[in-house]
């Protein structure tokens, strides 16, 4: 028999957390439907910019998807007991990160009716193709993790399984990676360092989605993270951030030291208009400087609030980051003739221009809502909310002051 | 007894054959539609290996009789309201040397490599590569994806924005799918040549049998110097540039 979690307060709370989720999952849905049925006449995405926003938004959600469940692994894996309550809570956002990033990447799709089409045929060539097998694959081996965590008699298997699923997950990441890390056309792609970046950049950002929802699971329950805790986990989300600062730095570094990409870095760094300025502004300075300064300044990190923010920072910085390499890839012309300049009336040699257009965004920020609205849900029916218990994590030296 | 397992064997058999009828029935207009576009009944022959020899010399910049030619064969005749949604499967592309400020002009497409990317990357298989070498987008099965417009290095690949009403029946088109350059496989399926260099009255396009040594792209190649466009990628273009 179903037995709701009774921590949590009765009453209009959940019912408004979950309206609030599932409206923004709903106007996502919407727009997808509208761009269905008008064409994608009605984005502003452009046979010169073919992946935008949509695509931004779906691979933050994807690789976090993979990202989150090293909250897991940390616990059941690596032994550290501060971590192993979050396991179930962890489960829950990779499978809500994980239908969240495949909805907005599936409702995008030019013909998202023939899905079928590509669930029933294989090219292992293709990442896209590969990613039938790596997504459900994890989704699975996630669920029955969650399984071997949450019934008593299969507990023996949770670190074999997580042990699998950990393999799986670099795998399944590389292979994102590699989504772009595999096309040479274009001069911002084409480099293997994409796929540890990708691997490095899921820690941090499930990391980050992970202490956000903690938090917003906390405050619904009236319940009060032990600063000592959260010390663990926002010195570790620090530590990801500062890596994935040295993997974004090695990727624009190896490309300036090529003189064939030196236009295209000057580009993106310098006078390409918005994509130095969310590079600059919204990854380097806001989502990863500020939210250095709000994790490690003594005096700053334990006031109420100061990780959360970091950690909402370090997601826009993310969002930042990928924009600028998805869409600022695009936007940089793509030399067909090296050693000439082109032009044509297909816009060759010209450098474009992209607003993301209103049915996008909902559609973007519709992914949101669809992770929050499972959370909400599955935080409501499993008893997934990290519980400590502080004393004897103290008594057994896994946790210090 | 058994009479009665003989009527359930009966029941199941007639059954199967309905299926079997009903799924043909639900199959059979995609078979017809291979076959169609397969060479007017005979299958593609992997001895051919059809390619395109452009003389940029002989192409003028103020001329684009390939792009009209094309648009008419081929049905590319919708209105967009942002041109840069509007497909494109052949463009004049117009180049200057950086180094020495020499120009030229020359027609680009889909450029038919033995080794094309957005074939690797198509997750459906509706990307293919025939046994001729003549790539096309199977737009029954495309899911409008667009990972081969990241992947062609030769922008070559138009996606459908928008509900199309003008297509030419033997040029299957539609929203959603991704399309491109077809070598216009439905004329030289019946022995004609491509649009584009029927078009062409400064004889800038030679359209062949790279295979054959009696076809005149063959000698041609071989009498002058010629290049693909990023040969760096070695995909092995079945469109090479005379003259850049």
């Amino acid at each position: 028999m179903f037995t709701p979690n009774f921590r949590y307060k009765e009453g209009p709370a959940f019912y408004l957390l979950v309206a609030a989720g599932g409206l923004v999952a709903a106007i996502g849905v919407a727009a997808a439907y509208y761009m269905e049925h008008m064409g994608h006449i009605v984005t502003n995405m452009t046979n010169q910019i073919p992946w935008a926003l949509p695509h931004v938004f779906a691979i933050f959600l994807i690789i976090s998807a993979s990202g989150v469940m090293m909250v897991a692994s940390i616990g059941t894996l690596f032994g550290k007991n501060v971590y192993k309550p979050r396991a179930r809570l962890a489960c829950l956002l990779a499978i809500a990160l994980l239908a969240a990033g495949l909805s907005v990447i599936m409702l995008d799709l030019g013909r998202a009716d023939r899905l079928p089409v590509a669930l029933t045929h294989l090219n292992p060539t293709s990442e896209f193709g590969l990613n039938i097998i790596f997504y459900p694959t994890f989704l699975t081996l996630t669920s029955l993790y969650l399984w071997t965590l949450m019934e008593p008699r299969m507990n023996r298997y949770s670190k074999t399984v997580d042990l699998a699923n950990l393999i799986w997950r670099l795998m399944l990441t590389t292979g994102t990676g590699s989504i772009f890390g595999f096309i040479v056309a274009r001069q911002a792609y084409g480099t293997a360092v994409l796929a540890p970046m990708f691997i490095i950049s899921s820690f941090a950002w499930g990391l980050a989605i992970f202490l956000i929802i903690q938090r917003v699971l906390y405050g619904w329950s009236n319940m009060v993270l032990d600063p000592a805790v959260l010390k663990r986990m926002k010195n570790l989300l620090g530590i990801y951030i500062g890596a994935v600062f040295y993997f974004v730095s090695v990727y624009h570094l190896t490309s300036e030291y090529y003189a064939k990409q030196g236009d295209f870095e000057h580009f993106i760094l310098i006078d390409g208009g918005i994509f130095p300025m969310l590079y600059w502004g919204g990854f380097v300075l806001l989502g990863t400087l500020l939210p250095l300064l709000l994790i490690f300044h003594p005096r700053i990190w334990p006031k109420p609030g100061a990780v959360t923010t970091a950690a909402v920072l370090v997601i826009f910085g993310a969002l930042c980051h990928l924009y600028v390499l998805i869409v600022g890839g695009q936007a940089f012309p793509m030399e067909i003739f090296p050693g000439m300049t082109a032009t044509s009336s297909f816009y060759d040699g010209a450098i474009e221009h992209y607003v993301p257009s209103l049915p996008e965004i909902l559609l973007s920020i519709g992914g949101f809502g669809i992770v929050f609205t499972i959370a909400i849900i599955g935080a409501r029916v499993l008893n997934v909310l990290p519980q400590d218990d502080i004393a004897q994590l103290k008594a057994s030296g896994s946790l210090t002051d | 007894m058994s009479d009665s397992k003989n009527t359930r064997r009966g029941f199941l058999a007639a059954s199967a054959t309905m299926a079997a009828g009903l799924g043909f029935v639900a199959i059979a207009p995609g078979i017809r539609l291979i076959e169609a576009a397969s060479a007017q009944g005979k299958l593609a022959s992997s001895k051919v290996r059809y390619g395109l020899l452009i003389d940029s010399n002989k192409c003028k910049s103020d001329c684009d009789a390939c792009v009209g030619a094309c648009a008419t064969e081929n049905g590319i005749v919708e209105k967009v309201a942002n041109p840069r949604q509007r497909a494109q499967w052949i463009r004049k592309i117009n180049l200057v040397e950086t180094s020495t400020g020499k120009t030229h002009s020359l027609p680009m497409m889909c450029q038919h490599c033995a080794k094309p990317p957005c074939v690797d990357v198509c997750p459906t298989g509706a990307s293919f590569k025939r046994a001729d070498g003549i790539v096309l987008v199977d737009r029954h099965i495309c899911i409008g994806c667009r990972y081969c417009m990241m992947a062609c290095p030769y922008k070559a690949r138009s996606f459908g924005h928008q509900a199309l009403t003008t297509q030419n029946p033997e040029v299957p088109r539609g929203q959603g799918c991704v399309e491109a350059c077809t070598f216009c496989v439905q004329r030289v399926d019946r022995g004609l040549k491509p649009a584009c260099v029927e078009a062409c009255t400064n004889g800038a396009m030679i359209f062949g049998d790279l295979n054959d040594p009696n076809s005149d792209i063959y000698k041609r190649i071989r009498e002058v110097s010629s290049r693909q466009v990023r040969a760096d990628l070695k995909l092995d273009t079945g469109v090479r540039y005379q003259g850049i």
